[in-house]
């Protein structure tokens, strides 16, 4: 399926794209890795050494922070540049600029890993990068908000495809979510304490969080889904109607919904309440986005059986619908007193962020792969054993956190006979070892599939050299005939 | 209008989505920062002092909240676990907040007083010689440092300026004795923080080492005062829920 002539990469900047679908796949290896390190050193403590970098509490940021803005940002920032171009048939304004949002953010990303290693953290989930560094971040974003928007101007016909919306909302959010939660009074270069206090900092905190998922993690994927999931399968978007209604309610909806994070907690209970609600309504413009792209295969649902890519990116969309369908039943009260601070929440994360996030991110990338390198992918075998092995590990690793968090839940609430409570708290930490041994095997799994499909990405870009190199020779021949 | 004539116009599309997007926090988060409810009046709750604050950025520096929660909520079970559930006032003068998301441990909440120093430092260093089945890693090497404290005041002065009131005039320091007493405001007094400091490591010897004055000084001294600053006997449960 490789584009037939060369036209395309010279009128488009697709240096720029490779480079962060490089840096993605580097950052997913390492990410995912440090999260399997993290999984196995609660189910055996002793992996953590007594070495202060190496302890969970510093290494979660770690995995968190290079899943999310390494392998997720440099994902977004590859497709949006390629679908900007592409969508606007114009080339992408100002190319400096774009090489420093790749050499900010992946400095950035690399740096903020390595400070948490030292120790050194604002102390907020997600956020955890101090405040020269999300100064730094606001400078890159900035600069990306000027690439995109000028190269949307300067699109050749009158209109902005839906794939745009979603990345323009998600580029305005993000730095909106970002300046607001990262507001903090320095001590010095490495310390600083966040200007609100308490319960307004919790929800700051959870604004922000629940639409780093909404905006980062959510409506930035929905945009990569718009371009890849119609070209792939050689159909135009189901419903346009409907992606103008689903688009503008999320976006409207999301916002609201941060407070499901803090139920019954010192929050007062409107907000939680109001919250709750919104993310039940929240179930509507997520499975608006589902339905529309799962739809758009009708009439060709044939290359699920001979389409690897499209296996991706539909059970990637099905992931999706589960897991937009699990939080707002984990929003409501009565199921989140249960759900909260168990690992069923980190379950439920997972299941967006492997299998809606990574999932759509990797079909993309194999079919943005072949068109950066004007070749055809190394192995079509390796990409199903990518496919199996990446859902395997997914399936693996929810399952044995429902069990792991609904079962902690259940064993803490229990009360014997005389009213007591029936077990005590380390008794749900014995219990929880085997799902954690399970969960590790999950994302060992996970990760297996990514190293594959590194693999693979490898191969054929060596190939595309090789192909490159007997072309050029064979040219330098004829004319040297001639 | 047609949306047609929203995406054909990046402008009226960008200002647009700004708008729809601002709508949500606009309306959960102000208000939180005006509604007096908010924050329960309650007596006690103090800023925390010198050591305190360095123990507290010792608790976030080793990412403590990633598997501690520090927030009850109003179950029978977390009760009878940890205790009274948390009011919106006890973490008044937190910054950031660390009520935590996650109990890969126990709450923390109230852990201030459950257990002596002595057992703190020993499940510190080495968790599973009190708990065996204890998944949390050791923290040796809180013992064998050494507390830098010399930035101390900085850091108060930090928290000052986010609101926190450390006292840095004569005047702030009377407002603190009227609001809080003297005990208290000397303790909140920018200008003695180190003597504050050293004072509250040498009469209370958190780590067990009268010589030196540890990280673990710190972190204990701050988990030791976790949740006990509210004497829950002097109110009957009907005023609290008039906050919530």
């Amino acid at each position: 399926m490789a584009q037939s002539s060369a036209l395309p990469a010279e009128q488009y900047n697709y240096d720029i794209v490779r480079k962060f679908t490089i840096a993605a796949m580097v950052w997913a290896v390492i990410g995912m890795s440090v999260g399997v390190y993290i999984a196995c050193e609660l189910a055996w403590p002793f992996l953590n050494f007594d070495i202060p970098a190496l302890t969970f509490g510093r290494l979660r940021p770690v995995h968190t922070t290079l899943v999310i803005f390494g392998f997720g940002g440099s994902a977004l920032f590859a497709t949006s540049y390629y679908i900007v171009q592409r969508t606007s048939q114009a080339r992408l304004a100002f190319p400096w600029v774009a090489e420093f949002t790749f050499w900010g953010w992946t400095g950035g990303v690399a740096l903020g890993a390595i400070t948490y290693m030292l120790g050194l953290s604002q102390g907020k989930e997600y956020a955890e990068f101090e405040w020269p560094l999300d100064i730094a971040i606001t400078l890159v974003w900035v600069c990306y908000f000027a690439v995109y928007v000028e190269t949307l101007r300067r699109r050749s016909q009158p209109h902005i495809y839906v794939a745009n919306w979603f990345f323009l909302a998600f580029i305005v959010a993000v730095a909106l979510l970002h300046i607001f939660n990262n507001l903090a009074a320095p001590v010095s270069l490495t310390k600083s304490y966040s200007l609100f206090p308490g319960v307004q900092d919790a929800m700051v905190q959870w604004w922000y969080g629940h639409n780093a998922v909404g905006f980062f993690l959510t409506a930035a994927f929905l945009g990569m889904m718009y371009y890849f999931v119609p070209k792939q399968a050689g159909r135009p978007v189901y419903s346009y109607r409907l992606s103008i209604i689903h688009f503008w309610a999320l976006i409207f909806l999301y916002m609201w919904a941060g407070g499901h994070h803090l139920h019954w907690t010192s929050l007062p209970d409107w907000v939680s309440t109001l919250a709750a609600t919104f993310s039940i309504l929240l179930l509507m413009p997520s499975w608006g986005g589902m339905i529309n792209g799962i739809m758009t295969l009708s009439g060709a649902w044939d290359k699920l059986r001979s389409d690897p890519i499209m296996l991706f990116l539909i059970t990637s969309l099905s992931f999706y619908g589960m897991s937009t369908f699990e939080g707002p039943l984990m929003s409501l009260k009565s199921v989140n007193a249960l759900s909260h601070y168990t690992d069923w929440t980190i379950g439920h994360v997972h299941s967006g962020a492997l299998g809606w996030v990574a999932l759509i991110s990797f079909g993309s990338f194999y079919h943005l792969m072949p068109r950066l390198y004007d070749t055809r992918m190394y192995s079509q075998t390796l990409i199903y054993v990518h496919f199996w092995l990446a859902t395997i590990g997914i399936v693996l690793y929810i399952t044995s956190l429902w069990v792991a968090g609904i079962g902690q839940g259940l064993m803490l609430r229990s009360f014997d006979d005389y009213g007591n409570l029936a077990y005590t708290f380390i008794e749900t930490v014995e219990f929880m070892h085997t799902p954690y041994i399970w969960r590790a095997l999950g994302g060992a799994f996970f990760v297996s599939g990514t190293l594959v499909m590194v693999y693979n990405m490898v191969m054929t870009v060596r190939a595309a050299r090789h192909e490159q190199a007997a072309i050029e020779a064979k040219l330098a021949a004829k004319l040297a005939k001639a | 209008m047609r949306h047609e004539q929203i995406e054909t116009n990046s402008g009226l599309m960008l200002l647009l989505i700004l708008l729809v997007i601002s709508i949500g926090g606009l309306v959960e988060i102000v208000p939180l920062f005006y509604i007096n409810e908010t924050v329960e009046k309650v007596d006690g709750i103090r800023p925390y002092t010198p050591l305190e604050i360095r123990g507290r950025d010792i608790y976030i520096r080793e990412g403590c909240y990633l598997c501690h929660s520090q927030q009850i909520r109003p179950f029978r079970d977390e009760w009878l676990r940890y205790g009274h559930y948390s009011l919106a006032a006890e973490s008044q003068y937190d910054h950031p907040f660390q009520w935590g998301s996650k109990r890969t441990g126990p709450d923390l909440a109230r852990v201030g007083g459950k257990y002596s120093n002595q057992w703190h430092v020993q499940h510190l260093v080495t968790p599973r010689s009190v708990v065996p089945q204890s998944i949390m890693p050791n923290y040796p090497w809180l013992l064998n440092t050494d507390l830098d404290y010399s930035d101390v005041a900085d850091r108060m002065r930090a928290l000052r300026a986010t609101g926190v009131p450390y006292s840095v005039t004569q005047q702030e320091y009377d407002a603190n004795v009227k609001k809080f007493g003297k005990t208290v405001a000397d303790q909140l007094d920018i200008t003695q923080a180190t003597d504050n400091l050293l004072k509250q490591a040498r009469d209370q010897d958190f780590d067990g080492i009268p010589s030196r004055i540890t990280e673990m000084e710190a972190l204990v001294a701050y988990l030791q005062m976790l949740g006990t600053l509210v004497d829950f006997t002097k109110y009957d449960e009907g005023y609290f829920t008039t906050f919530r």
